[in-house]
């Protein structure tokens, strides 16, 4: 069933995005079939949610680290590839400086932080999209896993994480662009942000990397590497009586998790156009796990399915009644968690257990607590 | 011989106008330059006639007007009032007045004057001020009515400013003698603050012991300075580790003694402010001469509410979560996002406003410490909470039955306790805790939706920070954070002093991952 589920999303995945595709390039503007650009972005928007889902269904699905502050991995690549759009505008701000971004003109900085070097090269700012999270995570990890800080109090630690980025973020002292962040970016490889063909492509890549992240979670989770993982979800303490260091398999797939995220990011901020230190918000973390568990924890393809459906309703209710929203939102919490355990998946997964005589207790990716 | 008598009239005249002139004290304001005006200033507060204050006062103010012929009337919105007697002057109009020329000796003359003319007022108030423009001043005039004035006083607190008021002149006055200055050196060292420093850092021109004293003077009232600052940072500190202990005092109770991790606790704690935000609004309309006490109604009606929907929501819905740490914790996130649309339907999303009673406004000094009442009022409602908490779960029925049904679930269900039960009155209490705070957070914190968020993340810090489980801990962890917060701060700024906290917090988790104070036991592992 897992393995037939992954196939469906893939085509689901890349199959969708090439017919946008297709309908806003092909299609010509007042056909019935031509698809408007913001649909474009807006779709290639809730492919980047679905990466920071999966990535946080590795971890919490498969290694039961609830991350209260995956945003967090997001936000920071998605500042690396913002910093990268920033260095492109060039002599285009509003100041026409051709190194300072606008905001440090604004702020009368003489030259370029050091940190800001560098990030005018698209190869380094790719790499940093990837060590930036990536080490984050693996400095955070090695603290948080090897004193064995686990459950509940990870959560509330990676909150504050993310909380604290936040506000360190929200500085202007910080060369991040404050409050406002980083924004007004003008071209991307060389290619007009604004262009349809640009878009386009952003949305076509965004589906590549969201199979391709698949692909490797789910290698990962099915490898003999992948068992242990669970069973260290199960119980740890057991695990680690056997001879295993969970701290190190634990680790390894928050690392890569993180990586998954930071991509997730820095593919988000040229579609949405802009950056700000509002990403970091625990309240953003906290709706992706939400995300996750609609569609069901620790399958995989239920991430990306939750994050376009929540994320689809949070479009739809905030467009057309806006009051409605948190409260939708809330109650989703609500009934998910006491109704709705396995999610989505676990609906139709309920369905084949009873059709099958076999009994499916023992399938690994059900996640007790 | 008419001549002679025509002369001697005019000798008789001159005779008479003289001494009126000379006991006239007021008749140099209406002179034309300035020296006569400075010196008429000076006159008039040798004679200090009980007009003189108010004159003087007014030519500060630029209201006291002159014409020809010696008149002096002080403006007074449209009313002329005549200067030397107080009375509305008659007859008098304003076209052809002009206010009296001010330049900057005559105002030096006229603060001079002021200082030493009040310093005789019966008013404790306008003397304690004369004192204080003297010390400013540094008239030499003012020395003599100074003196008289130490002599008069009755008042120590005000004598003794006057004490260094006087010592100030001592110093500025070059002629003296060096014992003099020295214990005017003492005098100011013993007064120690910033006024005190920087007139005995700018001495100039002194004998070498008191330049020597002086110095040692200034580097004493600046380590006292610093003490004080450091008194001043305890207090901040103090300050906000009571408002994190009021918010955290509720999790301590449901995430502490419970398990439940609630989300939605900062939300309780909004809603005890929104109570007070409506009791006050009933109080205003119906009795407005009840305000001052609309806190002590709030209190008992924020923990009833708070606490009332505490248990609507462990009945409704944490009670099927049990054992299921991480699906509590995304519940009750939901249900912090109803509960603050819930809100912001019914109040709106702008900050409502929560008033402060007269008794908890204002600050008292004491030293170089500044101590506002609604702070140190919520600091010693934090512990009277904490100790009411703790009384509560040492001393009562609900509460041992509550330390039963933690400790072991099943034997106390054993024993006959409805465990069900004392869970909800359980999660009530903690809920009705957070309301409370929401009172407290009130007088402080903006009356908004958003309140409880901003708390959520340092409430759970500080319990985690203090060893779950632990009231104690809870009670050292606040403290302990709030204090170090409010040293970093001028270190580091508001903003990266917090994030350091943040930071330090982190890191204190990984090395001890139960907290200050972890429990010890079996009860651990469970």
């Amino acid at each position: 069933m897992n393995r037939t589920a992954t196939l469906i999303c893939l085509v689901l995945v890349l199959g969708g995005a090439l017919l946008l595709a297709a309908g806003n390039q092909l299609a010509a503007p007042g056909s019935t079939f031509h698809v408007p650009t913001y649909v474009i972005s807006l779709v290639g928007k809730y492919l980047c949610y679905a990466m920071l889902a999966l990535a946080l269904d590795l971890v919490w699905g498969y290694a039961g680290i609830l991350s209260l502050g995956h945003a967090a991995f997001f936000a920071l690549g998605g500042y690396a590839m913002g910093m990268y759009l920033m260095r492109q505008i060039g002599t285009r701000g509003m100041y026409g400086n051709a190194i300072l971004p606008d905001f440090m003109v604004f702020l009368n900085w003489k030259e370029l932080p050091w940190y800001w070097h560098g990030f005018d090269n698209p190869g380094f700012a790719i790499l940093m999209v990837l060590l930036v999270p990536g080490l984050l995570a693996l400095v955070f990890g090695w603290l948080a896993f090897r004193s064995r800080v686990s459950g509940v109090y990870l959560s509330i630690i990676t909150q504050a994480l993310t909380f604290a980025l936040l506000l360190a973020f929200f500085r202007n002292d910080m060369g991040f662009g404050g409050n406002n962040g980083l924004t007004d970016f003008k071209d991307i490889f060389g290619y007009r942000l604004q262009a349809d063909s640009t878009r386009t492509a952003l949305l076509i890549a965004s589906a590549v990397f969201l199979c391709l992240m698949l692909l490797v979670a789910r290698f990962i989770v099915t490898s003999r590497f992948g068992k242990v993982l669970i069973a260290v979800r199960d119980t740890e303490a057991r695990t680690r009586f056997l001879g295993y260091r969970p701290e190190r398999y634990k680790l390894f797939v928050f690392v890569v998790s993180a990586i998954m995220a930071g991509i997730g990011g820095a593919l988000y901020v040229p579609q949405v156009g802009i950056i700000n230190p509002s990403e970091f918000s625990p309240a953003n973390s906290i709706e992706a796990v939400i995300w996750v568990a609609v569609g069901g924890r620790g399958t995989l393809v239920g991430a990306i399915l939750g994050a376009i459906l929540v994320n689809g309703g949070k479009t739809f209710f905030t467009g057309a009644l806006p009051e409605i929203w948190l409260f939708a939102l809330g109650a989703l919490f609500i009934l998910v968690t006491l109704f709705l355990p396995h999610g989505v998946l676990g609906l139709f997964r309920r369905r084949e257990k009873a059709r099958s005589t076999k009994p499916a207790q023992g399938t690994v990716t059900e996640p007790a607590e | 011989m008419l001549l002679l008598r025509r002369a001697l009239f005019a000798l008789a005249l001159l005779l008479a106008a003289f001494p009126a002139r000379a006991q006239d004290p007021f008749a140099g304001l209406a002179g034309s330059g300035f020296d006569d005006i400075r010196r008429g200033i000076e006159a008039l507060a040798t004679a200090a006639p009980p007009q003189a204050a108010p004159t003087i006062a007014a030519l500060q103010a630029g209201t006291l007007l002159t014409g020809p012929g010696g008149v002096l009337v002080i403006k007074q919105g449209d009313t002329l009032i005549d200067a030397r007697t107080g009375q509305p002057a008659q007859g008098v109009t304003a076209a052809g007045l002009r206010p009296v020329r001010v330049n900057n000796a005559v105002r030096r003359a006229a603060e001079a004057a002021m200082g030493s003319l009040t310093l005789f007022s019966p008013d404790t108030a306008t003397r304690r001020k004369a004192a204080e423009a003297v010390f400013k001043s540094r008239d030499p005039a003012s020395l003599e009515p100074l003196a008289r004035a130490i002599a008069a006083e009755k008042i120590p607190a005000i004598r003794a400013e006057m004490e260094e008021a006087r010592a100030a002149l001592l110093l500025a006055i070059p002629a003296t003698p060096e014992p003099e200055k020295l214990a005017a050196v003492a005098t100011l060292r013993e007064r120690g603050d910033l006024d005190a420093r920087a007139l005995l850092a700018n001495l100039k021109d002194q004998p070498a012991a008191v330049a020597r004293a002086a110095a040692d003077a200034v580097t004493h009232i600046e380590r006292m300075e610093q003490l004080w600052a450091v008194a001043q940072g305890i207090f901040y500190g103090l300050s906000l580790g009571s408002v994190l202990l009021l918010a955290a005092a509720g999790l301590a109770i449901t995430f502490g003694v419970m398990g439940v991790i609630n989300m939605a606790h900062g939300e309780m704690v909004m809603i005890g402010a929104y109570t007070t935000f409506v009791i006050q609004d009933i109080i205003r309309t119906s009795a407005p001469g009840l305000f001052d006490y609309s806190l002590f109604l709030a209190v008992p009606a924020a923990f009833i509410v708070s606490g009332g929907l505490g248990i609507a929501i462990e009945r409704g819905l944490i009670r099927f979560l049990y054992g299921r740490p991480l699906e509590t914790l995304l519940a009750t996130w939901g249900l912090s996002l109803v509960l603050q649309q819930a809100v912001r339907s019914i109040f709106g999303p702008t900050n409502r406003e929560v008033g402060t009673p007269s008794w908890m406004s204002g600050a008292a000094e004491w030293g170089g410490l500044t101590i506002t009442w609604n702070r140190f009022t919520i600091i010693i409602f934090a512990m009277m909470v904490l100790a009411a908490l703790m009384a509560t779960l040492r001393y009562t029925s609900l509460g041992l039955r509550m330390r039963a049904v933690t400790q072991n679930r099943r034997m106390a269900a054993s024993m006959g306790i409805r465990t069900p039960w004392i869970d909800a009155l359980t999660f009530g209490l903690g809920s009705g805790v957070a309301g409370m705070a929401g009172v407290a957070l009130s007088q402080i914190d903006n009356v908004s939706p958003n309140l409880g968020q901003s708390y959520i993340i340092d409430s759970f810090l500080v319990v985690v920070f203090g060893g779950v489980g632990n009231l104690w801990g809870t009670l050292v962890s606040a403290l302990t954070l709030g204090i170090v917060n409010k040293f970093l701060e001028p270190l580091a700024g508001a903003v990266l002093g917090k994030i350091v906290v943040l930071v330090l917090v982190i890191l204190f988790i990984q090395r001890k991952p139960r907290g200050m104070f972890p429990i010890k036991g079996r009860a651990v592992e469970a």
